[in-house]
C-alpha cells in the first residue's frame, strides 16, 4: 500500500503548520519523523492518519484521496496509535483490544469466532497475551503502550501510525516498543512513528523524514541523513556522529556548551 | 468465554428482578392484592375491585414505571459517556430542569394540560438546556472539561428551578396541576399518558442501539474514535438526540426523578464492563428495577400517605453522587 502526501496545507485554527508539504512514505519500511518541537511532524503525522483535515493538498492512499473515502475502510487498511488516548474505568486488555475489531463490525454483525482469532493472534504478538483479563489501570506504562499497540494489530490494517509512542516511556520501555515496531514491520507493515530520540529514530528506522519549520529537510537512509551537518540545520545542534557500538547506526553525540 | 457467561447471568437476573418488581408493584398499595389475584385479573378483566385497581390504576403506573427507569438509566449512561464526566446524568447536566422548565411554561402560558402537549414543550427544553450548558462549558478556557460541565449544569438547574417556582407562585392554577409532578412521581399516570410518551423513548431506544458501538470508540477519545473509522460529530449528535428524547419523554410523564441515570449505569459497569452494548440493555433493566423499587417503597413507607418515587431515588442517588465523586478524583 502506497501513502503520498503532496501539497499538503494543514494546521490548527488560524495558525497554518504545514504550507505545500510533499512526501513519499514507503511501503513495508520502518519510517521516523523526526524534528525540534513545532516542526510540524505530529501534524503531517495526523493529517496522514486522518485525525486532521488538510485544507489544501492531500493525502494519498494509493492514488485516492484519504479524506475522501469512506472513514470505516480508511480503518481497515490504517491504523492509529495517538498521543494520548483515553481509558475507560475499570477496561480490561482483552475488551480494549477487541475494540480494535469495530472498523469490522455492523449492528447486524457482533462479534464472531474470526474476530476472536484476530484478537488472540493481536495480543500475542503485542506480547500481552498473559495480561488479557488485567484492568488497564494495574499496567505499567511501558505494558500499556503494548496493549494500545495490540489494539491497532487487531484492526489488521497494512500501515500502523504510531505518535510519539515512546514518550512517556521509561528507558527499557522505550526500546521494548521500539523492537515491537520493528519485528511488525519485518513482519509485513509499513510503519510511520513521530520520535523524538534522534539516537532511536537512526538505530531503528528504515527511513527517516526530518521536519523543520513545517518542511521535509531530508529523507532517506539513517546513514545518510543523519550527519553533523543535517542535526545543526533542524535541530540548530553542534555535535559529531559516530557509529553506534552496537549497531554501526549513526550516533548522535552533542559537543558545545557544557 | 467467562465473560459472556457472566454478563448473561446478569442480563437474566436484571430481568428476573424487573419481573418480580412489575408484580409487586401490581401487588402492593394501599389495598394489597395477593400475587395469585393479581395474575388472575390481569388474564380476566372483570368489574371487581380487585381488577379495577390493578388494571386503572397500578398497571398505568407500572407501566409508567417501566418507561421511566429504562429511559432515564440509558439517557445517564449516554451521557457520562458523551461527556466523559462520571457524574453526569439528566439532572445533574441541567437536562430535567430545561424539561420541566418546558412542561411549566406549556401549563402557565399556553394553558396546555394535556400530556400530549406537554411532551413537546418538554422536549424543547431538554434539547436548549442540554445546548445552554454545552455552551457555556465549552467557552470556559479548557473547552468542556468535566467539572465545567458540572457546574454549568447545577447554575443551569438552579437558576431553571427559580424560574419554575416564580411561575408557579404567581399562578395558583398552575401550582395545583404542576404540585403532585415537581418532585417525580409515578402516582395518577393513566395509560393513555403512558402510551403517549412510548413512541418518543422508542426512537430513543432505537438511537442508542444504532450509536452503542460509536460511544465505546468515543470512550476512547477522539482521535482514536477517529481512528477506528467513526464519525465523532456523529456519535455525538446522534446520541445526544437520543439522550435528551429520554430524558425529555419521561420528565413529561413523570418529572424529574434524580440519580436514577446516575447509580445505576455505575452499577451496570461494575457489573458488565464497559461495553455499550452491554452497558445500555443492562442499565435499562436496573433502571425499571430501581424506579419500580422506589415507587413501591414509597407506597409502603408512610401509609396512608405516599413518598413519590423521585424522593426516594434521591435518598439513595446522593450517597452514590458523593462516592463516585470522591472516588473519580483521586
Amino acid at each position: 500500500m502506497k501513502l503520498d502526501v503532496t501539497e499538503l496545507v494543514a494546521g490548527y485554527d488560524g495558525r497554518k503548520v504545514l504550507n505545500g508539504l510533499s512526501v513519499a512514505i514507503p511501503p513495508g519500511k520502518l519510517t521516523v519523523i523526526i524534528g525540534p518541537n513545532a516542526s510540524g511532524k505530529s501534524t503531517l503525522l495526523r493529517t496522514m492518519a486522518r485525525l486532521l483535515k488538510p485544507r489544501g493538498g492531500a493525502v494519498l492512499l494509493d492514488g485516492q484521496p484519504l479524506h475522501e473515502l469512506p472513514p470505516r475502510l480508511v480503518a481497515q487498511r490504517l491504523g492509529v496509535l495517538p498521543q494520548a488516548p483515553l481509558v475507560p474505568e475499570g477496561i480490561s486488555v482483552l475488551d480494549l483490544v477487541s475494540r480494535g475489531r469495530q472498523p469490522y463490525q455492523r449492528w447486524w454483525r457482533q462479534w464472531s469466532a474470526d474476530d476472536e482469532t484476530v484478537v488472540r493472534q493481536a495480543l500475542s504478538d503485542a506480547d500481552v497475551a498473559d495480561l488479557a483479563d488485567r484492568p488497564i489501570e494495574e499496567l505499567s506504562g511501558g505494558q500499556r503502550q503494548r496493549v494500545w499497540i495490540a489494539m491497532a494489530l487487531a484492526q489488521q490494517t497494512e500501515t500502523l501510525l504510531l505518535d510519539e509512542p515512546t514518550t512517556f516511556l521509561d528507558l527499557a520501555h522505550q526500546v521494548d516498543v521500539l523492537a515491537l515496531m520493528r519485528r511488525l514491520q519485518r513482519g509485513g507493515r509499513t510503519i510511520v512513528a513521530v520520535l523524538h530520540d534522534l539516537n532511536q529514530a537512526a538505530r531503528f528506522a528504515d527511513h527517516i523524514i526530518a521536519m523543520r519549520d513545517g518542511e521535509v529537510v531530508a529523507t532517506g537512509a539513517p546513514s545518510n541523513v543523519v550527519t553533523a551537518d543535517l542535526v545543526r540545520q533542524v535541530f540548530g545542534l553542534e555535535c559529531v556522529v559516530v557509529p553506534c557500538p552496537v549497531s554501526g547506526a549513526p550516533l548522535v553525540v552533542p559537543t558545545g556548551k557544557e | 468465554m467467562s465473560g459472556y457467561v457472566k454478563r448473561g447471568f446478569v442480563v437474566i437476573l436484571g430481568a428476573v428482578l424487573l419481573g418480580v418488581a412489575a408484580v409487586a408493584s401490581l401487588a402492593i398499595g394501599s389495598k394489597a392484592i395477593p400475587v395469585h389475584e393479581v395474575f388472575d385479573v390481569l388474564l380476566h378483566p372483570s368489574a371487581s375491585e380487585a381488577s379495577v385497581i390493578v388494571w386503572d390504576m397500578r398497571l398505568p403506573r407500572t407501566l409508567a414505571g417501566i418507561e421511566v427507569g429504562l429511559a432515564l438509566a440509558i439517557a445517564g449512561a449516554m451521557m457520562q459517556t458523551l461527556t466523559r464526566n462520571p457524574i453526569a446524568e439528566p439532572r445533574i447536566l441541567g437536562i430535567s430542569a430545561g424539561a420541566s422548565t418546558g412542561v411549566v411554561v406549556a401549563i402557565a402560558m399556553f394553558g396546555i394540560s394535556t400530556l400530549a402537549g406537554w411532551i413537546w414543550f418538554g422536549l424543547l427544553g431538554a434539547a436548549l438546556a442540554g445546548l445552554l450548558v454545552f455552551g457555556i462549558a465549552a467557552r470556559s478556557r479548557d473547552g468542556a472539561h468535566p467539572v465545567n460541565l458540572a457546574l454549568a449544569g447545577a447554575a443551569v438547574d438552579a437558576g431553571l428551578g427559580s424560574l419554575i417556582y416564580g411561575l408557579l407562585s404567581i399562578d395558583a392554577a398552575t401550582f395545583d396541576q404542576f404540585r403532585f409532578w415537581v418532585v417525580g412521581s409515578l402516582a395518577g399516570r393513566t395509560p393513555q399518558m403512558a402510551l403517549q410518551v412510548a413512541p418518543f423513548i422508542a426512537v430513543g431506544l432505537v438511537l442508542a442501539v444504532f450509536v452503542a458501538r460509536g460511544l465505546d470508540a468515543l470512550a476512547l477519545g477522539d482521535d482514536m474514535a477517529r481512528g477506528l473509522g467513526q464519525s465523532v460529530a456523529r456519535v455525538r449528535i446522534i446520541g445526544g438526540t437520543a439522550a435528551v428524547l429520554l430524558t425529555g419523554a419521561a420528565v413529561a410523564l413523570a418529572g424529574p426523578i434524580a440519580f436514577v441515570g446516575l447509580a445505576v449505569p455505575h452499577a451496570a459497569r461494575a457489573l458488565v464492563g464497559t461495553g455499550h452494548r452491554w452497558v445500555l440493555p443492562v442499565s435499562a433493566l436496573f433502571g425499571v428495577v430501581m424506579v419500580l423499587s422506589a415507587d413501591i417503597l414509597g407506597r409502603v413507607l408512610f401509609p396512608p400517605g405516599e413518598v413519590p418515587a423521585g424522593v426516594i431515588t434521591a435518598l439513595v442517588g446522593a450517597p452514590v453522587l458523593l462516592w463516585t465523586v470522591l472516588r473519580s478524583g483521586k
